[in-house]
């Protein structure tokens, strides 16, 4: 089993969860974010008085998958998620040791689907 | 309120019901800008201090009110004593009743007046805690404020619109409260902002405003209510009304103009809190000239007090330093200052014949008496608010501790959050 952790362009979001969907990946958690790559945000002005490079709204989406779905959800996430531009946002591939659905006790890749 | 119908006083005082219902109606769009003043300035404040600037606000609405009824009133615009303050004659609304009372409205129920008037009262200490926001114990905020309103604004007002007030005698004009409210408040939120010192953090790591769309919201119903404080000042609605109206709105958008396109010229981007700072300017410098001026020196009016104002905030504070934290000062205080004389400048007897020429109109005295009436309340205002300030701190303390200004006001001192993470 691994977790899927995306950080992407909030207007992304959709074409991202269309991806997944094609590619049979239903289940996802998505946040709103706060953060920064090395572009270093774009910085703010308040009546003259400038803030330096605050940080970007970005989404995350996490995702629990069983090993085999895993190059799909990655190869959906970036085709959904690419411009091109800088601040498209990362994958990180995580293991994941225990997934229980809270409903019926179900464990491991059982719970996952 | 120097703009009484001048006829009227031909004939005994009877209660005009147009006139009557213009100021009504003006006195509820003023009491409207105290909730809208507290969107404005609770919009930039930081989420953690949301709530305290919104109590702050309505709780001078009940405050000041009683203040007002049970003496303020009295001080300000009763029986004169030497040019300086009202006599309590009437303290508690004694004799002021339903009958016009044609000295100050000879149309309207003097009750009507009073009230008007009380909105005036509520507002003006209001605008200070711009300056003092994000860090003033409640506590004192609430004896500051009552005694500020006493001791201040009730003397000011007196002088300034009382018959037998020395200003007022001397000929100077404040159409709706340039010097009465924006100086005389502005004044005393720098001194407020002196005495208190810097919040932590600033200016290196303030947060931005937490929530713009609420100072928008705020800034547009501080307009819209600017009618009434304007218009009505007019006490009847008549033609001086629409003048006051007409050049309130049109110094609003020349204001509000002008500081976009200096923003677009020095930040490179017309912002939206730029906007809206500009438009109350506007706002702010027309109130002691918008039944004295014409439409077009309006126009002029408000693109002076955005340039002037722009100065202060963005060049003038960061040079000396002081955390006057929304710029109650550098809008209110200056503002008010250009609109005055600003009416010196460009006030006419063919707009208000109860008024005078100003300098551009032939009568270049009327500036000096608009800048003597100015330096007197900045003097004032200024010395006694600090005196009021070192006071309250001496026995209460005005600051609350760095731990609870880390928190936030909301919680320290309300056990309130305005807004909830969960549900």
């Amino acid at each position: 089993m691994k977790y899927i952790v995306a950080i992407i362009q909030p207007d992304k979001l959709d074409e991202v969860l269309q991806e997944l969907e094609q590619s049979e990946i239903h289940l996802v958690t998505v946040s709103p974010v706060m953060g920064r790559g090395r572009q270093r945000g774009i910085s703010e002005v308040y009546r003259s008085h400038k803030e330096a490079g605050s940080l970007l709204k970005k989404t995350k989406l996490e995702i629990a998958v069983n090993d085999t779905f895993v190059k799909a959800a990655v190869d959906a996430i970036i085709k959904g998620a690419k411009t091109g531009e800088i601040g498209d946002g990362k994958i990180f591939v995580l293991d994941l040791e225990q997934c229980v659905r809270i409903r019926t006790g179900e464990q491991s890749t059982a719970a996952i689907g | 309120m120097l703009s009484m119908a001048i006829p009227a006083f031909a004939q005994a005082p009877t209660v005009d019901t147009g006139d009557t219902a213009w100021v009504l109606v003006s006195a509820a769009l003023v009491l409207m800008m105290t909730p809208a003043l507290a969107f404005f300035y609770g919009g930039l404040v930081r989420k953690k201090n949301m709530l305290s600037v919104l109590m702050q606000c309505f709780f001078l609405m009940c405050l000041i009110t009683l203040q007002w009824v049970v003496f303020g009133y009295s001080l300000s615009f009763g029986p004169d004593i030497k040019g300086w303050i009202g006599s309590l004659a009437w303290a508690g609304m004694h004799g002021v009743g339903l009958e016009p009372y044609a000295d100050y409205s000879a149309t309207v129920p003097h009750q009507a007046f009073m009230i008007y008037q009380c909105m005036f009262a509520v507002i003006t200490p209001g605008l200070i805690l711009g300056a003092f926001a994000e860090r003033m114990k409640f506590s004192s905020f609430v004896v500051f404020s009552f005694l500020w309103a006493a001791i201040v604004y009730d003397p000011v007002c007196h002088w300034v619109w009382a018959v037998g007030g020395f200003l007022r005698k001397s000929g100077a004009l404040d159409f709706a409260g340039g010097t009465v409210v924006h100086i005389n408040a502005g004044v005393a939120a720098l001194a407020s902002a002196l005495v208190l010192g810097r919040r932590k953090g600033f200016p290196a790591r303030i947060s931005p405003p937490h929530n713009l769309p609420f100072a928008v919201l705020g800034a547009g119903l501080l307009w819209v209510g600017w009618f009434g404080f304007n218009g009505g000042s007019a006490l009847g609605a008549n033609g001086l009304a629409a003048n006051a109206f007409v050049t309130t709105h049109v110094a609003a958008a020349a204001a509000g103009l002008t500081w976009a396109m200096l923003d677009w010229k020095f930040n490179a981007h017309p912002t939206m809190l730029g906007k809206i700072t500009g438009a109350v300017g506007g706002l702010v410098a027309i109130t002691p000239a918008a039944g004295f001026v014409s439409v077009i020196d309006a126009i002029w009016i408000g693109i002076g007090v955005s340039v002037i104002c722009y100065f202060a905030v963005a060049f003038l504070k960061p040079k000396f330093g002081y955390d006057d934290s929304l710029d109650a000062f550098g809008v209110h205080g200056i503002g008010g200052m250009w609109g005055a004389i600003a009416t010196g400048l460009w006030a006419q007897k063919a707009i208000n014949p109860a008024g005078a020429d100003g300098f551009f109109y032939g009568n270049p005295a009327l500036l000096f008496i608009q800048i003597k009436a100015v330096v007197v309340t900045i003097v004032y205002s200024f010395v006694v608010s600090f005196i009021l300030l070192k006071i309250v701190d001496m026995v209460l303390g005005l600051r609350v501790s760095e731990r609870d200004e880390r928190i936030g006001l909301d919680l320290t001192q309300h056990r309130e959050s305005a807004y909830t993470m969960i549900d």
